[in-house]
């Protein structure tokens, strides 16, 4: 079984294992996104309090979740590096980074969003928001860092303890925004607290999770890819790579 | 100092590779030292000298591959003299950070006297000069019991009675059982045989 | 001859830099005229009604107080990288995360501390009732405490970097955040006559999770950043 895990550390089976899974995932990936956003977003009834610009829901709750995970991800994946070395580990946490802070940018530029034609403000602080804004930052503050270093092993390194402070920070954070928020919520405006949602509002954002999550896997993979080339870019493998494609 | 290591394996380092900057520096790199050897790891700038004391050392954790064992305690100078300006040479050495020893204040003067800082051992160090400073990160070598050394570039900045008191010094440690593993460009003036390690550059 | 143990190890180099500290009194002095100043500043920004400044004082005491803290939080370590003693200390048989801890508590000692022990003053000027001024001490002293740690983590991944500077500030305000919010609710309780000890308690619990964690990720910081 070890050797199974061995050949993650080996970075040509690495990129074309990503090659094999991307050809399949991608289209799926599209396909997914395409209906569920024309389902949630043309084929759903109106809600009865926010009329129509709650559809931004579909776009915004999955990328906030994704959002979320991506962050773990990448706090595993600096583990794994810190403590066992791999660095394919290092690889995925560097890969994961920046599109768990795009689509973290996402969630919170389509809260904003919402929050404009439901509430009459372009930003508002509520817990959720607050929440994903801090979790940007916590983003920001590792890509930050890994620019800062001039060695990229030890940056990789680094990045990985930034990023398991922040993984034990986090629920903390949340925590304490949510119930900051319920503290200073005046009674007559509630911007939180939604009804229970209706199963058929409810399929077609758990479709959207899901290939957000999927959307997420491929950004991840191509980015990996790419680090992999650069990293690995004196190696025969690649040199045979760019020659193969550079003839076609 | 008296330890019975003469002939003992103090340090051992086995298949040790650095690469530094896309360059290879070295590649399969081994080295056993025992008491009562000096070591002097000698080549150009940039060829990793100072890289390989470090992870002789273990200030160096990533970056390279191969092993290091390390059986006994070591005492390491590096470029850096590890004075604090704000505090004495007494006080930095009774307080040094490397957690080496307890020291007596006799034990202190005494090495303070025997790199030449008699008198000076409760001045501000800000007052004193940056080779001054060195000869106080060098007095540690008086006081230590570890057995291995690991210097970089002891004699930087030193005098012509420091040099001389320095390797006297360093020869009456490796006549005790200790051992030296040192880079310097200096060519040591010894009535004992000097091993040398010589480090290319980058290994094609 | 042998090695000091780790307690004394550790209390030698608690002393230490407590020494350091009070021969450079002007380090010690900074933050705290930092935090005079920026409480100057929010009556000419905000208004002298006493009213108002008395309804901002919580928030703006405490974020006065994380601010000056912030300003500070790079020197736990920089000093001895800089000359050299970091690589020692990396180098002692004693265990890292107990020396670690020792640096942080002097750096509270001589941050946190001075700056809890002068916050009242700075409330008479801002109209803090002088019910909630126990509260704003005691949750000041536990918070800055959280802070001096948590800061600690920071200083040692940046330490090695050139530039550290405002990406320090970057890492840790995200992890400053519920000090903050508990920190001022505690003292808007006081205010309000509310009871203030959940809150003292919750920033009790921070600080007992920060002492047992943050020196493991300072550490792990110094390693690498040093290895850099």
């Amino acid at each position: 079984m070890w050797s199974f895990f061995h050949k993650f550390g080996s970075p040509p089976w690495l990129y074309a294992l990503s090659g094999v899974i991307l050809r399949w995932l991608l289209p799926v990936t599209l396909l997914a996104l395409l209906v569920g956003m024309v389902w949630g977003l043309l084929f759903t009834s109106p809600d009865f309090r926010q009329g129509n610009s709650y559809r931004i829901i579909y776009i915004h709750v999955p990328a906030a979740v994704v959002a979320m995970a991506g962050y773990y991800l990448m706090a595993l994946a600096g583990a794994i590096n810190l403590i066992w070395r791999m660095k394919m580990a290092d690889v995925a946490m560097k890969a994961a980074a920046p599109v768990g802070a795009a689509f973290t940018f996402i969630a919170l530029f389509t809260g904003a969003v919402w929050g404009k034609p439901t509430w009459g403000t372009w930003w508002v602080w509520d817990a959720r928001i607050t929440s994903m804004l801090i979790l940007f930052f916590l983003y920001l503050g590792v890509l930050a860092l890994y620019e800062a270093f001039e060695n990229k092993e030890a940056a990789g390194k680094a990045c990985a303890v930034l990023s398991l402070v922040g993984m034990v920070n986090i629920p903390i954070i949340y925590k304490s925004v949510d119930w900051w928020y319920s503290l200073h919520q005046s009674a007559s405006i509630k911007f939180t607290g939604d009804s229970t949602i209706d199963s058929s509002m409810l399929y077609p954002l758990l479709l959207m999770i899901a290939s957000f999550y999927a959307l997420f896997t491929c950004c991840l993979l191509l980015n990996m890819r790419t680090e992999l080339l650069q990293r690995e870019s004196r190696t025969q493998w690649v040199r045979r790579l760019v020659s193969a494609a550079g003839n076609n | 100092m008296s330890t019975n290591t003469a002939g003992t394996l103090l340090l051992a380092a086995k298949s040790l590779c650095l690469e530094r900057g896309g360059r290879e520096l070295f590649r399969d790199l081994s080295l056993e030292v025992h008491g009562g050897q000096l070591w002097q790891i000698e080549g150009p700038n940039g060829a990793g000298k100072t890289s390989l004391i470090r992870i002789l050392c273990g200030l160096a954790r990533y970056g390279y591959t191969g092993q290091v064992q390390r059986p006994v305690p070591q005492l390491y100078v590096g470029h850096h003299p590890a004075v604090k300006a704000l505090l004495t040479p007494r006080e930095n050495l009774a307080w040094h950070a490397s957690g080496a020893g307890l020291y007596t204040d006799a034990q202190i003067e005494s090495a303070l006297a025997r790199v030449g800082l008699y008198g000076y051992e409760d001045v501000p160090s800000h007052t004193l000069s940056a080779g001054q400073h060195r000869r106080v990160n060098l007095a540690r070598l008086f006081l230590s019991s570890a057995p291995v050394w690991l210097l970089d570039e002891p004699f930087t900045a030193i005098d012509k009675s420091g040099i001389d008191e320095l390797q006297s010094l360093l020869a009456a440690h490796v006549a005790a059982g200790g051992a030296v593993v040192m880079t310097s460009h200096h060519t040591l003036r010894v009535d004992f045989e000097v091993r040398f390690l010589h480090l290319a550059g980058s290994v094609t | 001859m042998s090695a000091p143990g780790i307690w004394q190890f550790c209390s030698r180099l608690l002393r230490r830099q407590l020494l350091l500290a009070v021969r450079r009194p002007i380090d010690i002095a900074n933050p705290l005229l930092f935090f005079a100043m920026v409480v100057a500043l929010f009556p000419l920004g905000l208004g002298p009604e006493p009213e108002k400044l008395a309804g901002f004082a919580p928030g703006v005491l405490w974020i006065t107080a994380l601010l000056s803290h912030l300003l500070t939080s790079d020197s736990v370590f920089r000093s001895d990288f800089d000359d050299g003693s970091l690589e020692q200390l990396l180098l002692a048989p004693q265990p890292l995360y107990l020396s670690a801890l020792a640096y942080i508590g002097a750096h509270w000692l001589t941050t946190g501390l001075l700056l809890a022990v002068v916050s009242p003053l700075f409330a008479l000027m801002l109209n803090l009732p002088v019910a909630a001024l126990g509260v704003l001490v005691a949750s000041l002293l536990l918070g800055t405490a959280v802070l001096s740690l948590l800061g600690a983590i920071g200083a040692a991944l940046t330490v090695g970097l050139k530039r550290g500077g405002m990406l320090i500030s970057l890492l840790i305000l995200p992890l400053y955040m519920p000090v903050l919010i508990f920190g001022s609710a505690a003292v808007q309780a006081a205010v309000s006559g509310n009871p203030t000890g959940p809150y003292l308690a919750i920033l009790g619990a921070l600080l007992c999770l920060a002492i047992a964690l943050a020196p493991l990720a300072a550490a792990a910081g110094l390693r690498i950043s040093i290895d850099a």
